[in-house]
């Protein structure tokens, strides 16, 4: 969980996947597309990433990746984003983190 | 006639010249010579009406008397040749079996005693006598066997013909089935084609079990009609200016009952994403716009921005952000898709392609089937989020318009499926050549 947050603060639009999960980089491309520059860190690549993914299931992330933190905060994962985008709340969040500008 | 030519070399040896002429005149006959025996003999004529098949035709001019001695005729020329082992009688046949009976209930004696049999029938014409392989004129002075003959002719010609009778019946039952069962058919594969499930053993609805494509349809078709009834409702309250509590009211509902479809199909996505994937639940003109097992929000919105008119500056603002957005959720989720196949491509594909089998390549290849299985299986995933990207678009749209403008919408987005149901069954029924 340490390790979690670590990384989470660390900038300010920050998303966990796995290298095979093909949602997680349908994630990663909003992201791109929004004009924000995610930190991607691949749980399966990470020493620690059992741990890690246990984190994020404690921290109510179903399925665990992608697992999307903005501005240190927990956001949630593929359905929360998508949800949050329709209603236009999460481009807010990526201003308010200075993700983006516009 | 080939076919009387045919009989006439085979069977008509033993007959006499008139007999022949009976044959050719009444009957058409095939290239089979104990087929054209068994047909021959099928020619009854009954007090009652004929029962006659369509490959049947028989010229009503030939009396009963003919036929009845046609028949004995042919039947002791069958005892004769199956005794002889001329020729291979075809099995399974009813007929047959009837011929057997026959054959096998009388002795050989019967063949000899023909002629006589025919000496006392008082319905043939001009009283010919006629000959079987020559040995008709041994037994005319024994009466007793006259009569037994006389008795057990009868009684075979009773029992063959009501065989007969009996296997047209059951044989004219198997084609109309035949017929219907296939005309069934072809009415399921055009009502799968639009999408709908007849069910044709009691009520599926209610269980899952066995196919989940099958219940999902039928569920499917039961939410359009629904859907059809509330929108009527709602068109009825626009059309008479009811107040927006109503209105309120119904659009609540409306959108309720979309939420009902976005919930059965994630439980359908379970059961079987591929057939939502296939789009087979929809209309075909529906499947022509067809991403991800459903209608594309972007392209919705985009259809509504002019129907929805007058929009204030900020609503205008609002439906052009959904607008976007939606298309931004949706290409991103198409990219997704693009990256699971290529990677299940690469996974079927790795390894060794086309070599020959050792055990280390069976480890790869249950390992490769492992992870394509992997694979597949986060295909619910990305349905489940197309939907959700459906349902929130709907919702925020919601938001952004007045209750009246609501209403607009869902009566214009309802209109516009209605008519792609429609266009595909006008496409389903167009005359083709």
């Amino acid at each position: 969980m340490d390790r979690v947050k670590d990384l989470a603060s660390k900038k300010a639009a920050v998303i966990f996947t796995k290298s095979s999960c093909c949602m997680c980089h349908s994630i990663t491309q909003l992201f791109y597309e929004l004009g924000a520059s995610p930190a991607v860190h691949e749980l399966d690549n990470d020493p620690y990433g059992r741990q890690m993914e246990w984190a994020l299931r404690s921290l109510g992330c179903n399925p665990s990746v992608p697992a999307v933190f903005i501005g240190g905060k927990f956001v949630g994962s593929s359905k929360d984003v998508i949800s949050l985008h329709v209603d236009g709340s999460l481009k807010q969040m990526l201003m308010d983190a200075k993700a983006i500008w516009f | 006639m080939p076919e009387a030519s045919r009989v006439d070399s085979f069977c008509l040896s033993d007959f006499d010249q008139s007999v022949g002429n009976h044959l050719e005149n009444a009957v058409e006959l095939n290239g089979n010579p104990v087929h054209n025996l068994l047909k021959v003999s099928s020619q009854t004529i009954s007090p009652g009406p004929v029962h006659l098949g369509t490959s049947d035709r028989l010229p009503t001019s030939v009396d009963k008397g003919q036929f009845t001695y046609l028949e004995d005729r042919l039947s002791l020329l069958a005892q004769k040749l199956r005794s002889t082992n001329q020729v291979i009688i075809p099995s399974c046949d009813t007929e047959n079996q009837e011929w057997s009976a026959m054959a096998d209930g009388s002795p050989r004696t019967d063949i000899s005693t023909d002629a006589d049999t025919d000496d006392k029938n008082q319905r043939f014409d001009g009283g010919q006598s006629l000959a079987i392989g020559g040995s008709d004129s041994s037994d005319r002075s024994k009466d007793k066997t006259d009569q037994k003959t006389l008795r057990r002719l009868a009684q075979n010609r009773e029992a063959a013909r009501k065989s007969r009778l009996r296997k047209k019946a059951y044989v004219q039952q198997l084609e109309s089935s035949r017929l219907k069962l296939t005309q069934l058919e072809q009415e399921l594969q055009r009502a799968r084609q639009q999408g709908i499930f007849i069910s044709s053993s009691g009520d599926q609805a209610h269980s899952m079990s066995g196919n989940g494509a099958m219940a999902f349809d039928v569920e499917y078709a039961r939410w359009l009609e629904e859907q059809n009834r509330q929108i009527n409702e709602l068109r009825a309250a626009v059309n008479s200016h009811a107040s927006d509590t109503e209105l309120r009211m119904i659009i609540d509902g409306v959108l309720a009952h979309y939420d009902e479809i976005f919930r059965l199909k994630g439980i359908a996505a379970k059961a079987d994403v591929f057939h939502l994937l296939s789009g087979m639940w929809k209309t075909p003109a529906e499947r022509c716009f067809l991403w991800l097992g459903g209608f594309r929000s972007s392209e919705l919105l985009k259809l509504l921005v002019n129907q929805l008119e007058p929009l204030t500056e900020q609503q205008l603002v609002g439906i052009t952000n959904l607008q976007q957005s939606s298309q931004q959720a949706e290409d991103a989720l198409s990219q997704g898709m693009e990256a699971l196949q290529q990677s299940l491509s690469v996974t079927l594909s790795s390894g060794s392609l086309g070599s020959s089998g050792s055990s280390g390549n069976v480890a790869n290849y249950m390992g490769q089937m492992a992870m394509a299985m992997g694979k597949l299986g986060t295909l619910e995933g990305f349905i489940r989020q197309a939907d959700n990207l459906r349902q929130q678009t709907l919702q925020q749209m919601h938001r952004i318009l007045t209750t009246r403008q609501s209403a607009r919408a869902l009566l214009a987005i309802h209109d516009y499926f209605s008519r792609l149901r429609a266009l595909s069954s006008l496409w389903l029924a167009r005359p083709r050549d």
